[in-house]
């Protein structure tokens, strides 16, 4: 006998589901969302609100107008082509700040920070971060507290001194490769441009994402970092820890949700450890952006869990090969650098010996 | 009856295996995949030597110095290669160079500081990479490195910059998937035996299924400047069966920190 087959009943409700997900959004052959594209997810809105800003979620129009402006602006100023005919920046720096400060480094050119802030919903948003309702990360716990005050005695901007040597720090921040932020090693992007979370950073901020029925790719522009997103499944056992975490997927309707877990003991988000625990939600709400929505968790290092948002708008830009430790001449310059301070500041104080 | 069922058998036999398809009906090559060769020693023919690095000793060629506490480890293992013909045709000048690479392998090599690996030898490495694809992209993704390809369907035009892995711009030959990949810098290798090419390297690779888990991988290979002629290369990729096949993280760059930096330490480890 053949099995009933109910050929009508299933063809009226595809044609019902098609009517209903409607043309708006691009979709796999399976009818899943698409997510596929390249994004560029540079933006003016800072991770953090300004405390200002209080639990104030959205920017006027006038608002956001005067923060483009204002960025505008400084980008002119500070975009010129420098002059070839300059000279060496003094001894122990020019005093500039930023990244690009005080020996005469890049200028504003090499920035790609975005030109607004973002919208979601028709509102310009004052920060990514979305719980706590001020917009920024809960409070650390005292042992995270303890960690960045400790890591702050070293990570200092270049005064032309090795003050680690002078107030007695052992061992001293330029000591060992090891001991450099993972992005200055060209292991990860910096400021969690590679994540997860993945956010926006000073430049670089691409990221491509490729779907098949079953993975997820996400490319991240600065340092060819490719998390590949398994849908379905279980966890990775824990003694394998990843630099991007291990990362498993699922539908929960039109939005991918996806957990990750197992990192090593540097994920790129600034004082996470290996406890990091992410979820990261991804929902296509037109034919030209995703919603990227996540929730950090580490009880070691906040208080509580905390969350975002942010627009993932596409773009027509292609992503140049970032081959990063195959040209970091300047990581081996600022381990020599930091052995000629610490030679200099020896030999004064041999000169004048402590009172 | 036995004949029905003769001839349902040999029916099977000669269809051809179920070829992963994507909807619109081009090959699916999705999925993690290895070469198993000798070739990331050696593309050229070869037999098995004492090293990748020689000197001459009382009774023909020994491991170099730096080499030897490798012992068999350090041997290189033989193989029938993968260049058709057998041969590179290296240009005099280049063999020369070539043949100087090889004494100075380990200062040479990119792969011995973890620089990108170019294309082919990305292709028959010793590590998986993973192929993702739907109708309208492809990628691909190694673990050695992790080295990326985004693979145009467009071609943009010439690279506006040369790159370790080259731009690469796919089309369809049929059930074969051709790239071509142009805008290589000059400081990738095909192997560890020293075979290098300028700026003006090209590689037209294609893959086919040879069944649901082999894909024949060919590559030719054009540059001018340092081969009498274009040279090609064939082997087969293997999928990697196993459950949860996957790549796992190489960052190789924090294994040779101490290789390329550690002598900047404030206290050198001794060498």
């Amino acid at each position: 006998m053949r099995p009933f087959l109910p050929t009508l009943p299933i063809a009226t409700l595809l044609v019902m589901a098609a009517l209903v997900w409607g043309a708006e959004i691009p979709r796999t052959p399976e009818g899943l969302p698409d997510l596929s594209g390249t994004y560029d997810i540079a933006t003016l809105t800072p991770l953090t609100r300004p405390a200002g800003l209080g639990d104030r979620l959205t920017l006027t129009d006038a608002e956001a107008q005067a923060i483009a402006k204002r960025a505008a602006a400084v980008k002119a100023a500070t975009s010129k082509a420098s002059d070839p005919n300059r000279e060496a920046p003094p001894e122990g720096g020019d005093g500039s700040e930023g990244a690009a400060g005080n020996v005469g480094g890049y200028n504003t050119v090499w920035v790609d920070n975005g030109s607004g802030a973002f919208k979601i919903d028709g509102k310009w948003r004052t920060s990514i971060i979305t719980d706590p309702a001020n917009g920024r990360m809960p409070p650390l716990t005292p042992q995270a507290r303890k960690r960045a005050a400790e890591r702050a005695r070293y990570a200092r901007p270049n005064k032309g001194d090795a003050f680690w040597i002078t107030e007695g720090l052992s061992p001293g921040p330029y000591d060992d490769p090891e001991l450099r932020p993972a992005a200055e090693r060209c292991l990860l992007a910096f400021g969690s441009g590679g994540g997860p979370p993945m956010l926006p950073v000073l430049y670089n901020n691409l990221k491509q994402i490729v779907q098949t029925k079953d993975r997820v790719l996400i490319l991240n522009e600065m340092v060819h970092d490719a998390r590949v997103i398994r849908i379905g499944g279980e966890h990775e056992p824990p003694d394998i820890r990843r630099w991007l975490g291990d990362s498993i997927g699922h539908w929960e309707g039109d939005t991918l949700v996806v957990d990750t877990a197992n990192f090593n003991d540097t994920p790129a988000l600034g004082n996470a450890t290996r406890n990091l625990h992410v979820v990261e939600r991804f929902t296509r709400i037109d034919e030209k952006s995703l919603l990227y929505a996540f929730t950090v968790e580490d009880p070691t290092v906040w208080t509580k869990p905390w969350s975002g948002e942010i627009l993932w708008p596409a773009t027509d830009q292609r992503i140049y090969e970032y081959a990063c430790h195959e040209g970091n001449y300047s990581f081996a310059g600022i381990l020599r650098g930091a052995r000629l301070l610490e030679a200099e500041t020896l030999e004064k104080q041999k000169k004048q010996p402590a009172k | 009856m036995r004949r029905i069922l003769v001839f349902f058998l040999l029916i099977a036999d000669l269809a051809p295996a179920q070829t992963p398809r994507l909807a619109n009906g081009k090959p699916d090559f999705s999925g993690v995949w290895q070469a198993v060769s000798s070739a990331h020693y050696d593309v050229e023919r070869h037999m098995a030597r004492h090293s990748l690095m020689l000197r001459d000793g009382p009774h023909g060629p020994l491991p170099a110095v730096p080499v030897l506490a490798l012992g068999a480890v350090g041997a290189v293992p033989g193989g029938l290669g993968i260049v058709e013909g057998g041969t590179i045709p290296y240009k005099p000048e280049a063999a020369k160079l070539r043949d100087e690479n090889r004494r100075h392998w380990l200062e040479r090599d990119p792969e011995i500081r973890c620089y990108l690996p170019g294309v082919p030898r990305a292709t028959y490495m010793p590590f998986p990479f993973q192929i993702l694809q739907n109708q309208n992209q492809f990628f691909i993704a190694y673990e050695y490195a992790g080295a990326v390809r985004d693979v145009y369907f467009k071609d943009p035009g010439p690279a506006e910059t040369d790159s370790w892995m080259g731009q690469s711009v796919g089309r369809w030959d049929g059930d074969t998937w051709v790239i071509d990949v142009s805008g290589f810098n000059d400081q990738t290798w095909f192997d560890r035996s020293g075979t290098h090419h300028s700026n003006q390297l090209r590689v037209e690779e294609r893959y086919s299924f040879l069944t649901p888990h082999h894909i024949q991988y060919e590559a030719t290979i054009t540059d001018p400047e340092v081969f009498t002629r274009p040279w090609k290369i064939s082997l087969p990729l293997y999928r990697r069966m196993e459950k949860d096949a996957r790549l796992m993280d190489f960052k190789c760059v924090e294994f040779v920190e101490e290789l390329v930096f550690g002598e900047h330490r404030r206290k050198p480890l001794p060498r």
